[in-house]
């Protein structure tokens, strides 16, 4: 097994492991309403494992999972991860982060949810474990940065591989978010927590919370999306359809990923509704590079189901590798990220907003967009992946082949009812929802019922999905590892650097955008006189 | 750059669906005032049970007939739980928090505002259907937060004015 491949599934496996965990608690939390009593059952435990399900799964399971899958691309697609000593020095200091904040968690003392909004305030532990999560990401990505460099150097007029291209974008994005998050908890939150400060502003905390947590979506998303792009046409057996317009896509995530994080805060007071409105538009460009995705990729499936031998307007979908859990993850995905775009759309839509802000349709929301089209992409690649750097043979292929399905199933039957429920007035995020007996809140029980039976179906599939990951890895003989290969493009893209390859510029215009976008309503939260809290600790 | 033939036709849909969407926000918001509540004004949530309109929280009816509800929000109860309100005028909620953040909604309406402390939110609406409107907190603010709610009763035009 080479260095790099130990460095791969060293992140993987913690990311298994930390979705194992959360998917337990995501089902107690689905039952939770329906009025079953389950052990532990109490408003204590359900917001605990609120926020450990969320801390685990949106922070926990996506960051490890794409540092593994960023080395796997860099390595397989420019040949060598720069400085693996740093690279493990991140691991470890991700793992001891990690490892801080989940005790944090579960000792009771934190339990603020991942958003952890204050003036909640949780022990100062939770933070510094995040913190060093997140350092540890920082090291990643110096380390991803350095990879590139060091290709670049050696190949000056190359262009750079399609996936590499890709999880750059990821990783620019990553930082340009992470500066947010590192103002509000670093500068605000940490001395706070301490007692060194007595007062905090919850609004400016949550502008900050909120530059990081949308480009947070594309920090998830951009990964999945290298995944479709450069590996899901191959293994359908096609090409594919654009390279040169990929490239683009890539490079308007960067820019405009971060300069829209107001949409979150659209019922806040204190912040202006011209600039909710500037967020909404720069919301509306971040879906142009998704919708040129939906087509692209679309494109390059039918050109693999019309090789495979597929006729017709739609034959060529029938004729795709559907028993192929890879494929199928990958391809319920983008049905499911169709639906969650969509949504998107209904969330940033300004006045809209308060038909939906924190009620029970944003879980139905996320639970499409990161839950199923990153959750379950990734889910898929694992067995595409695992084989070929350990050389074991995947077992209960069956059960893998059934895995998306069911997953797919339950997220419908979760979501789409979590969705009408929002719109009928339940809120998210609450241990029950009888509310006294109020007569609209007995309108919500079907449909909490439902998203309970789309719960379990979801914990099955996960059982699926590790029953196959970790068995394969306990039971299956070690053979020699296999090749890490990506899509050929139809057209190849124009030989030597071109101006799409210029990240560092790039990168500027990115953080000049989030000036223009954030520098005045910050700017105005700071200087308001206004009235900071002390901190609360109500669990 | 190579760019297929469908795929320029695609970004043009693509283009137009954004410029549609983004258009409806914008004569929604500049021709229908369809806003979101963006209401700014600074008060010290340690004085709400001393000074100020948040004392004595309640409905207060305007000369004109527009009428204003004040409630105080704190774990975990909405001050007053119950109000009454006219249909078919607007009315203005005005809530604050008197420690950590809450969510003021009432359910299956337009009216879901951030309740944050230091800060007067403000969130305007007119009930066209007389009947008894469910409020939910619907952000977090601690262990005892489903439990968190309050009763907006709109009576029909005729009693307006009924008071508390």
């Amino acid at each position: 097994m080479t260095g790099a491949t130990r460095l791969v599934l060293a992140h993987f496996w913690v990311a298994v492991a930390a979705f194992a965990v959360a998917s337990l608690l995501g089902v107690m939390q689905a039952i939770a309403r329906t009025g079953i009593a389950l052990p532990f059952g109490s408003a204590g435990m359900y917001y605990l494992s609120v926020t450990a399900h969320g801390v685990l799964m949106a922070l926990v399971f996506t960051t490890f999972f794409i540092m593994a899958l960023g080395y796997m691309v860099m390595d397989s697609a420019l040949g060598r991860i720069a400085a693996p000593r740093w690279a493990w020095a991140a691991f470890w200091c991700a793992v001891v982060g990690t490892v801080i904040t989940t005790v944090a968690i579960l000792s009771g003392s934190s339990t603020v949810l991942y958003t952890f909004y204050p003036p909640l305030k949780a022990h100062p532990a939770f933070y510094v474990g995040a913190t060093l999560l997140v350092a540890g990401s920082w090291i990643w990505s110096g380390v991803m940065i350095g990879s590139y460099r060091v290709w670049r150097r050696a190949n000056p007029l190359a262009r750079v591989p399609l996936a590499a291209h890709g999880m750059m974008a990821a990783v620019l994005v990553w930082i340009l978010a992470t500066i947010g998050l590192g103002i509000e908890v670093v500068v605000l939150i940490l001395p706070w927590s301490f007692g060194l400060v007595e007062r905090i502003d919850p609004i400016a905390a949550r502008t900050y919370f909120w530059w990081f947590g949308h480009p947070l979506t594309y920090f998830w998303l951009l990964p999945a999306y290298v995944l479709w792009y450069t590996l899901i046409p191959r293994v359908a057996g096609g090409k594919l359809f654009s390279d040169a317009v990929t490239r683009v896509v890539f490079v308007q995530f960067i820019l405009f990923s971060t300069p829209v994080g107001l949409h979150h805060q659209f019922t806040d007071p204190g912040i202006a509704n011209g600039w909710k409105l500037v967020h909404t538009f720069t919301t509306y460009a971040i879906m142009f590079p998704s919708l040129v995705t939906a087509f692209t990729v679309t494109a390059s499936l039918e050109l693999a189901g019309r090789a495979r031998g597929g006729q017709g307007m739609f034959g060529w979908i029938g004729a795709l590798p559907w028993r192929d859990p890879f494929f199928a993850g990958v391809a319920l995905s983008m049905i499911t990220f169709t639906m969650g775009g969509f949504g998107g759309a209904i969330n940033a839509a300004y006045s809209m907003n308060a038909m939906i802000h924190n009620t029970a349709w944003v879980q139905g929301h996320f639970h499409l967009t990161v839950g199923t089209a990153v959750a379950l992409s990734f889910m898929g690649v694992s067995y595409w992946m695992l084989p070929r750097l350990t050389g074991r043979a995947l077992i209960l292929p069956r059960l893998a082949t059934l895995q998306p399905y069911l997953w797919f199933a339950g997220m419908m039957c979760f979501s789409i009812p979590n969705h009408i429920v929002g719109l009928l007035g339940m809120p998210r995020r609450v241990f029950t929802a009888g509310y006294a007996g109020s007569p609209v809140a007995a309108a919500w029980v079907p449909y909490v019922n439902l998203s309970a039976i789309g719960g379990v179906v979801l914990m099955l599939s996960s059982a699926c999905y590790l029953a196959v990951i970790v068995g394969s890895m306990l039971v299956s003989p070690k053979g020699a590892p296999g090749v890490i290969e990506y899509a050929e493009p139809v057209v190849a893209a124009t030989p030597g650097p071109s101006v799409w390859d210029r990240f560092g510029v790039w990168t500027l215009v990115a953080a000049a955008l989030i000036l223009l976008a954030y520098a005045q309503p910050l700017y105005h939260l700071h200087t308001m006189p206004g009235f900071p809290s002390r901190g609360f600790s109500p669990f | 750059m190579h760019v297929d033939r469908y795929e320029r036709y695609w970004m043009w849909v693509a283009t137009g669906m954004l410029l549609l969407f983004t258009g409806a926000v914008s004569f929604t918001a500049l021709a229908g005032a369809a806003h979101p509540p963006s209401h700014t004004e600074m008060i010290d949530p340690e004085t709400l049970s001393v000074s100020g309109e948040f004392v004595n929280p309640g409905v207060v009816t305007h000369d004109d007939g527009r009428v204003t509800v004040v409630m105080r929000a704190e774990m975990y109860v909405f001050r007053p739980m119950r109000v009454h309100v006219p249909a078919g005028v607007p009315v203005t909620f005005r809530v604050t928090s008197a420690d950590v953040l809450h969510g003021f909604q009432i359910a299956r309406t337009n009216v879901n505002v951030t309740v944050a402390p230091g800060y007067v939110s403000e969130a305007t609406t007119t009930f066209a259907t007389p009947g008894e409107y469910l409020v939910v907190c619907n952000e977090y603010c601690g262990l005892a937060h489903h439990l968190m709610q309050a009763a907006v009763v709109v009576d029909p035009p005729a009693a307006a004015g009924a008071g508390r």
